[in-house]
């Protein structure tokens, strides 16, 4: 493994593959797409199995110098190594999830190949601009396939997707600009220990923040996502919540965090803010919609404000659950998204109330949608309970305010998402349409069980996900643990009574 | 391999075998399967729990799999067994098996048997990992796990709009509470840096007297914690204010209730708090709170079970009341009282629900006790079963003779205590638990006399006339359309249940006449029984053997008074309800619709939430971040360039040149530096 240049051939293989799609027909394309995803889906294993846990922080480095201090330089911690395997997961689900795709497949499945790269890439760069470069242009297939694969307002959401992050982007860009020329480097390592002064980072934090603010997104600049969501084919939404959501989270733990931390600090206030509105404005909003898509997108805004102030809380604890909050948002979210798609393929639409009793007729599926449904919730025993968990256990050390306010989203989580369960899935078949759906066919089941088996397997060991990021969190926690805000509760010491301590004693002698 | 593997997870493997097997199974299959798990269970139970009654067993953790560890919180999958996971364990094994067997008979004709067992499996399942917990991450699995096949099985019957809506309802009411029990886990979490029960446990002792911020104030710590907690065991057990969702949970199937909301799952709040008895000891307060709560839900449900007319809801709102005094036993100290209450309870409550579920189903599905009467000679066997049921929760004994049927044991012993405590928050749950006594006699003695005493009034009943009406419905054995006679049965002939649920009945008598006699001893009087596994105030217990004579003997005077009212208002004067309602109206229909919690909490929380949601995404998103937001710079944007005849493409464009001009400024830097 040592000289084998693993992260690029991940990188090379859905590249070459995109370009054959566009030169073949259609069939022959999602095959290829197939293949592509599969392979860089095995390698995606063989890149975790050789993972060396407790090894070196970078692992898999490789580094070609270009032009000009600019150089391919790729390499991985376990940070990176989760969100990698979450794309490469979700990647041939999503070719598979595609079957009802019948316009320009073979641009559709370059697309989808070509956002693979530079998904990866956005995890694997240890180069700032390389950084860059994936992370804006990992937007144009997504855009793409937003407008042209898209629903009816495909234009108006493509538009409103690319203005958000348009202006997040320039600001990001000027930031880095400026850190280069302060510290000399583009090399992400590097930049991750250089100290910049506190009040520099104010400003540089800002840059960064409205990049990943967008991307994530916080409130109040989420409202580009509902309508990305509503108009994005099926697998467009699950790339889309899986991953592309994931970049902003990506961007504070691997950015603000370690090489921003006073400002971070700084900061929290805004951000615990943010989440907070965040996680009760989008959970009532979630409640009142009648488009299974969009509830399930403002979901999510909820759901990654959980991530955000996990970040913040400045703690393993919220930092693990952060990140495993993400994770399973990815997983469970984009099979919520596959549920919605299976339906929608059927009916042709998202409206929640052309449905009515699929228990009756789609047995199976209900079963899927229970316990993704289910996971979003956060029982224990499922990713979402784990990650949720640890994020809020994180938070309440530094504010039982921010902690109360964002566990309140267990409880308008359960409302809105068994609210649309009721809606869809009980009930009598009022419609006869959505009564003569049949229950999932062979590939569909392709879709839903692999997701299902990470969703349980993550509650129940999360360990195998959290071991390869341990040491990461660890170093990220150290660098900033010297901006750590206090916490709120100043617990004071005991004041045991000797008296009643022996008393207790003697009763437990008299047993 | 340790028999409590077998215990928690052979019932496990039968749910998902049942559940996904489902249809290609059969009904038998799935049926033989988790009923088979479950007495394999409840078979693995009962010497564990004998050996901790002989004092042949030790504690002892059975480590299952890591589970978390993140810094320094981490808790495994594990399973503690000692004497209060063993009583659980045989509540829960011995009234699941019997559930699961009476289900045979009475969800017979329901086309989705397989799914409806793999759920009371897996609920099993849940409330098995709940009671073994070794960490409150655990118990908090459990605890949700029975919430959600509580959530599914109410709404088992998925078609009924009232059904889903009473599931959701049950679910989110006790996600309310879970918002205490996390907060209160991360609370704890933070003062002792561990979430393992037994190292909390051993540290609260300690923390007496420290303080700490929440929310902006100081608390004492060990106070705020057990609220924090406590409120989660409000949500499980639907004490006073979260109680909302039980009587909505009669939804679901008979055997259900039974099993979930009577015999267990809404008693794991009261199990909580024994679990953690060391750390309520280290707050009087919030002892005090959990007193005062059980006290008033106590007498709250009480009051509306007076006047309910739904069989199932007047016994679901005695559970509530019943709950109340497992709660306010556990609040003056007397954990082996509220535990024994918690155990006789299980079975007679069991009972008295199976026996309405055997009613029912001889009533076709009738569940309005006005259109019962005169049933004693039609069902005999479900008569005696449930008429054991009453004597029992009605605290039947004599106090010389020391012998009477469970709920004397449990109950004399609670009100007991209450007053032996000596504190104020005692002297009130003594005296309102008399007061409950009072009415739970009342309300008992009424269900029995409305339903099997008097004359016949089936023929009310639109569930009747259509058994009658309906020739083809194949109810034959229940109905035979002959001549329609002014007894007021109007033709129909209930028929006694089948054996298989008979059997559940018969064995659950056997619990509710002896429970109470046969472990009074070990449960009241015997430290060594509980084996330091839950809080035991030796003094408090000898206290309680020394009240007065006049308030061991209450219980029992107010249980007579109660069966003397409802003799003569049902039986002797039939007519004299209605001339009392009539008097107290106002009184009357504050208490018929449960003191009006359902529209408050509509009008406070469940329309606001909706209404504020709209406006949110109305107002908030569309109308100003949208508003001035992108689309103003579109506005802005369009004025200058009206080029985009292809929209996206021209977006593409204008995109891809921003980021080359970016990576051009990019390069341009790096090369003249």
């Amino acid at each position: 493994m040592a000289d084998f240049p693993i992260l690029s051939v991940m990188m090379l293989v859905p590249l070459l593959a995109a370009v054959a799609c566009l030169l073949v027909e259609a069939k022959a394309a999602r095959q290829i797409a197939l293949v592509a995803t599969l392979i860089d889906l095995a390698l995606g294993i063989l890149l975790w199995v050789n993972y060396d846990i407790g090894g070196a922080q970078w692992q898999f480095q490789e580094n070609v110098p270009l032009f000009a201090g600019f150089s391919w330089a790729l390499g991985i911690d376990g940070i990176a190594l989760m969100l990698i395997m979450l794309s490469v997961f979700l990647m041939p689900i999503c070719i598979l999830a595609s079957a009802a795709i019948e316009k320009r497949v073979g641009e559709y499945m370059a697309a989808f190949l070509l956002m693979e790269t530079l998904m990866i890439g956005v995890f694997a760069a240890q180069d700032l601009f390389l950084f860059y470069i994936m992370f804006e242009a990992g937007l144009i297939p997504m855009y793409l396939i937003i407008g042209i694969w898209g629903g009816a307002d495909r234009i108006y959401a493509s538009y409103k997707f690319f203005l958000y992050t348009l202006i997040g982007s320039v600001l990001m860009l000027i930031a880095m600009l400026w850190m280069v020329n302060e510290a000399g480097t583009t090399d992400i390592p590097t930049l991750m220990e250089y100290n910049f002064a506190p009040e520099v980072q104010t400003w540089l934090w800002l840059a960064f923040f409205a990049s990943f603010a967008v991307k994530m997104p916080m409130w109040p600049v989420h409202t580009w996502l509902p309508d990305a969501h509503v108009q994005a084919p099926t697998a467009g939404s699950v790339i889309l919540a899986g991953v592309l959501l994931k970049m902003g989270g990506y961007g504070f733990i691997r950015f603000s965090l370690p090489m921003f931390p006073e400002a971070s600090a700084q900061f929290a206030w805004l951000v615990f803010a943010l989440s907070m509105v965040a996680v009760v404005y989008t959970s009532l909003v979630a409640l009142v919609q009648n488009d299974m898509k969009k509830l399930i997108a403002y979901s999510s805004v909820a759901h990654m404000a959980i991530v955000t102030i996990g970040l913040f809380a400045f703690n393993p604890q919220g930092l693990e659950g952060a990140m495993v909050v993400m994770l399973s948002h990815g997983l469970v979210s984009g099979a919520l998204f596959l549920c919605v798609g299976v339906i929608y393929d059927r009916l042709h639409t998202r409206e929640i109330d052309r449905y009515g009793g699929l228990s009756i007729n789609m047995p199976y599926y209900a079963l899927f949608f229970m316990l993704f449904t289910m996971a979003s919730i956060g029982l224990p025993g499922t990713s979402g309970f784990v990650g949720e968990f640890l994020s809020l256990a994180g938070i309440y050390q530094v504010s039982s305010w921010v902690a109360l306010v964002c566990t309140t989203g267990i409880i308008l989580g359960a409302a809105y998402m068994l609210y649309l369960y009721r809606r869809v899935a009980f009930g009598e078949q009022k419609n006869a349409d959505a009564a003569a759906m049949p229950d999932l066919n062979r590939r569909e089941w392709f879709l839903m069980a692999p997701i299902a088996a990470v969703v349980l397997w993550m509650g129940v060991y999360p360990e195998s996900f959290l071991a390869p990021m341990r040491a990461d969190i660890a170093v990220l926690d150290a660098r900033i643990a010297r901006a750590k805000p206090a916490s709120d509760a100043q617990l004071t010491a005991g004041k045991p009574k000797p008296a009643t301590a022996t008393e207790h004693a003697a009763h437990g002698e008299a047993h | 391999m340790d028999p409590i593997l077998f215990i928690v997870f052979l019932p496990l493997l039968a749910a998902i075998v049942a559940g996904l097997g489902n249809r290609m199974l059969g009904n038998f299959a799935a049926k033989l399967v988790t009923t088979g798990a479950l007495f394999a269970s409840c078979l693995l139970s009962w010497p564990i729990f004998l050996a901790f009654m002989g004092g042949t067993a030790e504690a002892h953790v059975v480590p299952v799999l890591q589970w978390v560890q993140s810094g320094s919180l981490s808790f495994d999958w594990a399973l503690r067994v000692d004497t209060l996971t063993a009583v659980m364990l045989v509540v829960i094994t011995t009234v699941s098996a019997l559930v699961h067997l009476y289900s045979w008979g009475y969800m017979d004709e329901d086309p989705d048997q397989p799914r409806f067992f793999a759920y009371l499996s897996l609920f099993t399942f849940a409330m098995l990992m709940l009671v073994t917990a070794d960490n409150l991450v655990q118990m908090f699995f459990g605890w949700e796990g029975v919430g959600l096949a509580s959530y599914l099985l109410i709404g088992f019957w998925f078609r009924k709009p009232s059904a889903s809506a009473a599931a959701i309802k049950a679910f989110v009411v006790n996600r309310v509470g879970d918002l205490g029990f996390m907060l209160g886990i991360f609370g704890t979490f933070l003062v002792f840096n561990t979430v393992s029960i037994p190292e909390i446990l051993a540290a609260a002792p300690g923390m007496e007297g420290s303080t700490i911020g929440f929310l902006g104030y100081r608390w004492d710590t060990m106070t705020i914690l057990c609220i924090l907690l406590f409120i989660g065991a409000m949500g499980k057990s639907a004490q006073l204010g979260l109680h909302t969702w039980l009587p909505d949970a009669m939804e679901g199937p008979t055997p259900v209730s039974a099993l979930i909301h009577a015999a267990t799952m809404v008693t794991a709040g009261v199990f909580m708090v024994c679990r953690l008895s060391p750390m309520f000891e280290a707050s009087p307060i919030a002892l005090d709170i959990v007193t005062y709560v059980g006290a008033a839900t106590c007498f709250f449900a009480a009051t509306v079970g007076l006047t309910q007319w739904d069989i199932k809801r007047v016994i679901a709102y005695s559970t509530c009341s019943q709950l109340g005094y497992m709660f306010f036993a556990a609040g003056v100290g007397a954990y082996g009282a509220a535990m024994f209450h918690l155990f006789t309870h299980a079975f007679f409550k069991a009972l008295l629900f199976l026996g309405a579920g055997s009613v029912i189903h001889a009533m076709h599905h009738e569940q309005d006790m006005r259109y019962y009467g005169a049933l004693r000679k039609h069902i005999p066997l479900t008569f005696w079963a449930m008429m054991a049921g009453t004597l029992a929760i009605t605290g039947v004994g004599v106090y010389w003779l020391h012998a009477g049927f469970a709920g004397f044991h449990s109950k004399d012993a609670i009100l007991e205590v209450a007053f032996a405590s000596g504190k104020e928050s005692g002297m009130f749950a003594f005296w309102v638990g008399v007061t409950a006594a009072l009415m739970t006699s009342f309300y008992s003695w009424r269900l029995m006399f409305l339903t099997f005493f008097g004359k016949a009034r089936w023929a009310g009943s639109e569930h009747i006339q259509h058994a009658v009406h309906d020739d083809h419905h194949g109810h034959d054995d229940h109905a035979h359309g002959h001549a329609h006679g002014d007894d007021g049965t109007a033709g129909y002939h209930p028929h006694e249940s089948p054996l298989v649920m008979l059997v559940p009945l018969g064995v659950l008598t056997l619990g509710a006449v002896f429970a109470g006699w046969v472990f009074t001893g070990s449960f009241i009087s015997s430290a060594d029984f509980w084996g330091g596994s839950i809080f035991y105030n030796e003094h408090l217990m000898h206290a309680m053997h020394e009240v007065p004579l006049w308030v061991k003997l209450s219980a029992t005077a107010v249980m007579l008074v109660g069966l003397f009212g409802a003799w003569y208002a049902y039986i002797r004067n039939p007519g004299f309800p209605a001339k009392v309602v009539a008097q107290i109206d106002v009184l009357y229909r504050f208490v018929y619709n449960k003191w009006y919690f359902d529209e408050l909490y509509n009008f406070l929380f469940v329309r606001p939430a909706f209404w504020i949601g709209d406006k949110f995404w109305k107002l908030g998103d569309i109308g100003i971040i949208d508003r001035f937001g992108p689309n103003g710079a579109a506005w802005t944007v369009l004025q200058g360039t009206r080029l985009a005849q292809k929209v996206q493409s021209g977006y593409l464009y204008s995109y891809a040149l921003v980021m080359l001009l970016g990576l051009t400024a990019a390069i341009t830097w790096m090369m003249v530096r």
